[in-house]
C-alpha cells in the first residue's frame, strides 16, 4: 500500500531561485557587508566565500503580535521550590526562564549566512572594471574568426560543398524519378506478360513500348546535378574576444623598500591579478624587479629576495619595453602594468622614465598603474609621473600609506570610466 | 488479524544500520501490519527518499512540496542549511505532507533505525491524524492540495512574467504578513479543485472587479445616497478574516493581485489546523512510533541494538527540561503530547482512584477506542482542558506564573497540588488557544463614502497591548493592499476605543 520513490537524483536546487530572490532583495546590505569583509581580510585569501551577516530586524517578516504589558499567565515545567501564592522578582530581560511564552522565539540579532566564493567575488568586483577594456573590445578593429554555421543554398564557388551538394542531388533524383520508375516497372511487367502470352506484336504491346520509351526518356531527363542541389558551406564572423592579457609587475627592490612596503605592493599586485582573472581567459604574469639594473624574475624571487643599492627606474621600463616588443605584440595581447615603488629614483633618471613611458610603453598598454608606497614626500619621479598622467589617460597613480588603503586606491585607479 | 510468530521462528527484521529499499519495504509492511492491528486509519503512503540538501529545500518551503518563489523561502533555506551544517538540527524528523497520498520524506543519510522511526512516526502517526482529526477533515482537502499548489505556483509565475517579480513580491510580502489573519475560524472553506480553480479564476477576476467597481463608484445614485449612507456599513459586521475582506473589497487591487491574495489566504487556511494541533499531532505521532516499534520489539522482530538507538533518539525528542535548566524554551509540545497520550492509555488500562474521580468516563475503557475518539474530536486547547490529568501535572511539575504589569513581582498562582490542578490545566489550555495567543484584530469599517480609509480594531484581552514596532510595519502592509489610509484602534475590555496607529497613503 505504501509506495517508495527514490528522489535523490532529481534536482537538488529547488531553493536556488528563492536564494537569488533573497540576495537580490537585500543586495544593499550584502554589498556593504562584502566591502566590510574585504577590508578585514588578507588579499591572499580573497577568493573564498564569506559569512555575511545582516541585522535580523531588516529581514523580519512582521506579524501582529502582543507587546510586553498586560496580564498573562504562563505555565512552566519543573517546579522545585515554589508553592502557590509565592511572589518572585520579575526577571531582568523579557519573560525570563527561556522566554517561555513565545514558542516561535525571536532568535538572534544577526542573520548570518554563507555567500559562495563566486557570489562573493561578483559583489566584490561589481562596480569595478578595467578602464580601457571595454573600449578596446568595441572600438578597435574587431578580431573575428570565421566559423562554420551549417550550409546555405547560396554562396561563392570556392565554398561549394561537394558532398553536401551530391547528397542533395541524390535525394532530388530519387524524388523526381520515383514516379516514372514505378510506372516503368508496371509497364515492363505488363509488356513481359503480353510477350509471354505471345501477343508481343499486338497494338497494346506497341502502346506499352511507346510508353516505356517515353518513361525512360523522362527518367533520363532528370539531371544528375541541378543548381537547386548546390550547397555551400556557410561561415559566419564570430567576434573573438581579446581574451588574453599580460600583466607586468614592476617593483623597486632597492634597500629603501622594506618588508612592510613589499607586503603592500604584493597585495596590490594580487588584487590586480585577481581582477584580471575576471576579464580574461588567460593571463601571463611578468615580474620585473629593479634597483640600479632590472631583471625579469619568477614570483618567488620577486617578492622574496632583497637587494641593496640605488635605484634606476628607467632600467625596468626599458626592460619591459623590450619584453613587450619581443613576446607580447599589442595586437594580440591586452597589456597591463603595475609599478610599485617608494618613490626613490636617481634625480636625472626620472625624465628618462617619463619619455620611455610616453613614447614607448603607454601607446602599447591598456593601462599603467603606479603606486607609491609610504613615500615621505613627493620626489622627482612623482613629479615627472604627474606630468605623464596629465597628458595620457591610460596612466594612473596613487599613494598608499597602509594596508587599509589598498582597496580604496585600487578602486580609484580602476574606477569605471563611464562614471568618471 | 495479527499473525502470531512462534518463538522459534522469531527473527530480527535486520541487523546493522544500513538501509536498502528492500528493508524499507519490509519495515513498512511490518509497521502497516501493526498499525492495522491498532486500527490506525491512514491515507496511502508515498515515501520519498531524498538527500539532506533536498530535505533542507523541503523544510524551507514550509513543507509545501510545490511552492511559488519568494525570498522568504530563500532566507529560510539559508538559515536551515546553516544550522544543519553546524549539527544543530538532526533533520531526522520528518516532513510529512497532509495530502492524499500522504507524502513523507526519508533522508538517505539516516540509519535503518531512524528510517523505521520516521516511517512509524510520519506515515502511520501523522498520516492517521491528518485523516482522522476533525480540524483537518473540515479545513483541509488532502485530495486537492497538491493540485492547488501547482495552480498557485503557475499563477504566481505567470504574474511575475506579466507584472514583474518585484510587483508580485510586494503583494506576497504583505499577504504573508497577514496570513495569520487570513483564516475563517468558524466557517468551513470550500473544497479545492485545480480544474475548477482555473476555470473560475478568470470569471472571478471579472466579477470581483465589477463588484469592487460598483462598491466604490464615486457617484452614488442621488436620491438613495442619504438612505444608503446610514445602512451601508462595510463590513456589516466586524470581519476577522483580513485577507478575505481585502480580496473582496480592496478598492485598488488589480484582478491578479486579488488572486494572489486569495492564494495566500487558501494556503493560510490549509496550514491553520496544523497550528491548532501542534501538541496533539506531534504527541499522537510520537505515541504511535513508540507503541508500534515497541510492539515489533515484543514480537522479537527488532534487535536490542535497534531499540537502543531508537530509544535514545526518542528520549531526546520527548525531553522536557525544567524551567531552570539549560535549553529551556517553554513546554516541549512533543513531550507534552506524548506524555498525555501515554497517560490516557494508562488511565484506561490501570486507573487509580484519583483517575476515576477525574475521568469517570475514560477510566477503565478500551484505550484504543478512547485514543481514537480523542484524536478525532479535539484540538490542543480542548485536548489539554479535557485530558491533562493531575498525575501528569505532578510528573511534569507544572506551575503557573502570573505576570501582571500592574504588580512589581511575578506571582506563582498555582502549582501541582490539589488546589492548583484545575488552574494549571486551564492556564495551559489557554496557552494553546490561538485566539488568545495571537492578537484579535478585526476589520471594523471602511469609509465607503468618505476618504476610503480602512479602520481595524484590536480587541484587547487581559490588557495585553500590540507591540508598537511590528504594528506600524503591519499597517504599512495592510495599506499597501488596501490602497488608502489604514488606521488601527484598540478596544479595551471595558469597551473604550483608543486610536493606536495610522498609516497614511
Amino acid at each position: 500500500m505504501s509506495q517508495f520513490v527514490d528522489r535523490r537524483l532529481s534536482g537538488k536546487n529547488r531553493s536556488a531561485v528563492n536564494r537569488q530572490r533573497f540576495l537580490r532583495r537585500f543586495q544593499g546590505q550584502i554589498r556593504k557587508a562584502v566591502s566590510d569583509a574585504v577590508s578585514g581580510r588578507g588579499v591572499a585569501d580573497l577568493e573564498r566565500g564569506e559569512k555575511i551577516s545582516i541585522p535580523a530586524r531588516d529581514l523580519n517578516e512582521p506579524v501582529f503580535r502582543h507587546g510586553p504589558g498586560g496580564r498573562r499567565s504562563i505555565v512552566h515545567a519543573g517546579n522545585r521550590e515554589f508553592v502557590g501564592g509565592d511572589r518572585v522578582e520579575r526577571p531582568e530581560s523579557g519573560e525570563g526562564w527561556g522566554g517561555g511564552a513565545s514558542p516561535e522565539g525571536e532568535g538572534l540579532d544577526e542573520f548570518v549566512f554563507e555567500l559562495s566564493e563566486e557570489e562573493f567575488m561578483n559583489y566584490f568586483f561589481e562596480d569595478l572594471a578595467l578602464p580601457d577594456l571595454v573600449k578596446k573590445q568595441l572600438s578597435a578593429v574587431p578580431e573575428v574568426k570565421r566559423v562554420r554555421a551549417g550550409y546555405t543554398s547560396d554562396g561563392s564557388p570556392s565554398s561549394l560543398h561537394v558532398v553536401r551538394s551530391l547528397k542533395q542531388a541524390i535525394g532530388r533524383r530519387l524524388a523526381m524519378a520515383s514516379g516514372p520508375q514505378e510506372a516503368l516497372r508496371e509497364a515492363e511487367a505488363a509488356l513481359a506478360e503480353l510477350e509471354a502470352q505471345g501477343l508481343g506484336a499486338s497494338p497494346e504491346a506497341e502502346a506499352l513500348r511507346a510508353e516505356i520509351e517515353a518513361l525512360e526518356a523522362r527518367i533520363a531527363a532528370v539531371p544528375f546535378l541541378d543548381t537547386w542541389d548546390l550547397r555551400f558551406a556557410y561561415r559566419v564572423n564570430q567576434p573573438r574576444p581579446a581574451s588574453q592579457a599580460v600583466m607586468f609587475c614592476i617593483m623597486d627592490v632597492s634597500g629603501s623598500m622594506d618588508e612592510a612596503r613589499k607586503d603592500i605592493a604584493k597585495r596590490f599586485f594580487m588584487l590586480l591579478y585577481l581582477f584580471l582573472t575576471r576579464s580574461y581567459e588567460r593571463i601571463d604574469l611578468v615580474f620585473i624587479r629593479h634597483h640600479t639594473v632590472a631583471k625579469e624574475v619568477d614570483e618567488d624571487d620577486f617578492f622574496g629576495s632583497r637587494e641593496t643599492g640605488g635605484t634606476v627606474v628607467s632600467s625596468a621600463l626599458a626592460l619591459m619595453d623590450e619584453i613587450v616588443r619581443a613576446r607580447y605584440p599589442s595586437a594580440l595581447w591586452n597589456i597591463y602594468a603595475a609599478q610599485a615603488s617608494d618613490g626613490d629614483n636617481w634625480e636625472d633618471d626620472s625624465p628618462r622614465c617619463r619619455d620611455l613611458l610616453l613614447n614607448a610603453i603607454l601607446p602599447r598598454v591598456q593601462h599603467y598603474a603606479y603606486v607609491e608606497i609610504q613615500a615621505e614626500h613627493p620626489q622627482s619621479l612623482w613629479r615627472e609621473y604627474e606630468y605623464v598622467k596629465s597628458v595620457n589617460p591610460r596612466f594612473a597613480m596613487q599613494r598608499i600609506l597602509g594596508l587599509e588603503d589598498i582597496y580604496p586606491v585600487f578602486r580609484e585607479l580602476f574606477r569605471k570610466k563611464a562614471a568618471a | 488479524m495479527m499473525e502470531e510468530y512462534p518463538l522459534k521462528a522469531r527473527r530480527h527484521l535486520s541487523e546493522g544500520s544500513e538501509w536498502t529499499f528492500e528493508l524499507l519495504r519490509l519495515y513498512d509492511r511490518e509497521l502497516a501490519r501493526v498499525a492495522a492491528h491498532y486500527g490506525l486509519d491512514t491515507y496511502p503512503n508515498q515515501i520519498e527518499v531524498i538527500t539532506s540538501e533536498q530535505m533542507i529545500d523541503a523544510y524551507s518551503s514550509v513543507g509545501m512540496p510545490v511552492g511559488y518563489h519568494h525570498w522568504s523561502f530563500g532566507k529560510q533555506f539559508m538559515a536551515t542549511r546553516k544550522s544543519y551544517r553546524r549539527g544543530q538540527m538532526g533533520l531526522a524528523y520528518e516532513i510529512v505532507i497532509n495530502s492524499n497520498p500522504c507524502i513523507a520524506y526519508l533522508m538517505e543519510e539516516n540509519t535503518m533505525t531512524m528510517q523505521a522511526l520516521v516511517i512509524a512516526h510520519a506515515c502511520y502517526g501523522h498520516n492517521s491524524f491528518f485523516k482522522g482529526n476533525y480540524l483537518f477533515r473540515t479545513w483541509t482537502d488532502a485530495d486537492g492540495i497538491l493540485d492547488y499548489l501547482v495552480f498557485a505556483r503557475n499563477f504566481v509565475a505567470e504574474c511575475e512574467e506579466r507584472h514583474g517579480e518585484e510587483a508580485v513580491e510586494a503583494v506576497l510580502d504583505s499577504c504573508h504578513a497577514l496570513m495569520n489573519h487570513g483564516v475563517d475560524r468558524y466557517k468551513r472553506p470550500a473544497r479545492l479543485s485545480l480544474a475548477k480553480e482555473q476555470a473560475r479564476q478568470r470569471e472571478r477576476e471579472d466579477y470581483l472587479q465589477s463588484q469592487v467597481n460598483l462598491l466604490w463608484r464615486t457617484l452614488p445614485p442621488k436620491e438613495a445616497a442619504g438612505a444608503q449612507k446610514a445602512d451601508r456599513r462595510l463590513p456589516p459586521e466586524p470581519q476577522e478574516n483580513l485577507l478575505y475582506f481585502i480580496e473582496k473589497n480592496a478598492p485598488r487591487l488589480e484582478p491578479w493581485q486579488r488572486e494572489v491574495v486569495r492564494i495566500a489566504r487558501k494556503i493560510a487556511q490549509y496550514f491553520y489546523p496544523q497550528r491548532q494541533t501542534q501538541v496533539m499531532n506531534e504527541g499522537w505521532a510520537t505515541f504511535w512510533h513508540y507503541t508500534l516499534l515497541n510492539h515489533l520489539y515484543e514480537e522479537g522482530r527488532l534487535s536490542d541494538g535497534f531499540m537502543m538507538e531508537f530509544l535514545q533518539s526518542h528520549t531526546n525528542v520527548v525531553h522536557q527540561p525544567p524551567y531552570y535548566g539549560r535549553g529551556y524554551g517553554g513546554i516541549n509540545p512533543y513531550a507534552l503530547g506524548f506524555a498525555m497520550f501515554r497517560d490516557l492509555r494508562r488511565i484506561c488500562e490501570s486507573p487509580t482512584e484519583e483517575d476515576r474521580r477525574w475521568f469517570p468516563e475514560v477510566a477503565g475503557s478500551d484505550w484504543v477506542q478512547t485514543l481514537d475518539f480523542v484524536m478525532r474530536n479535539f484540538k490542543d486547547e480542548s485536548f489539554i482542558a479535557q485530558y491533562l490529568s493531575p498525575r501528569l501535572i505532578r510528573e511534569l511539575k507544572l506551575f503557573v506564573v502570573l505576570d501582571d504589569d500592574l504588580e512589581d513581582e511575578l506571582e506563582i498562582t498555582a502549582i501541582h497540588d490539589e488546589a492548583g490542578y484545575r488552574a494549571v490545566r486551564q492556564a495551559l489550555a489557554e496557552q494553546y488557544d490561538l485566539g488568545r495567543r495571537e492578537p484579535n484584530i478585526q476589520v471594523w469599517s471602511a469609509d465607503v463614502f468618505g476618504d476610503r480609509s480602512l479602520t481595524l480594531r484590536h480587541y484587547q484581552h487581559d490588557r495585553r497591548p500590540l507591540e508598537e514596532a511590528s504594528t506600524a510595519e503591519m499597517l504599512r502592509h495592510v495599506a499597501r493592499l488596501w490602497g488608502y489610509t489604514v488606521r488601527i484602534e484598540s478596544v479595551d475590555e471595558a469597551g473604550r476605543v483608543e486610536p493606536l496607529e495610522e498609516c497614511r497613503l
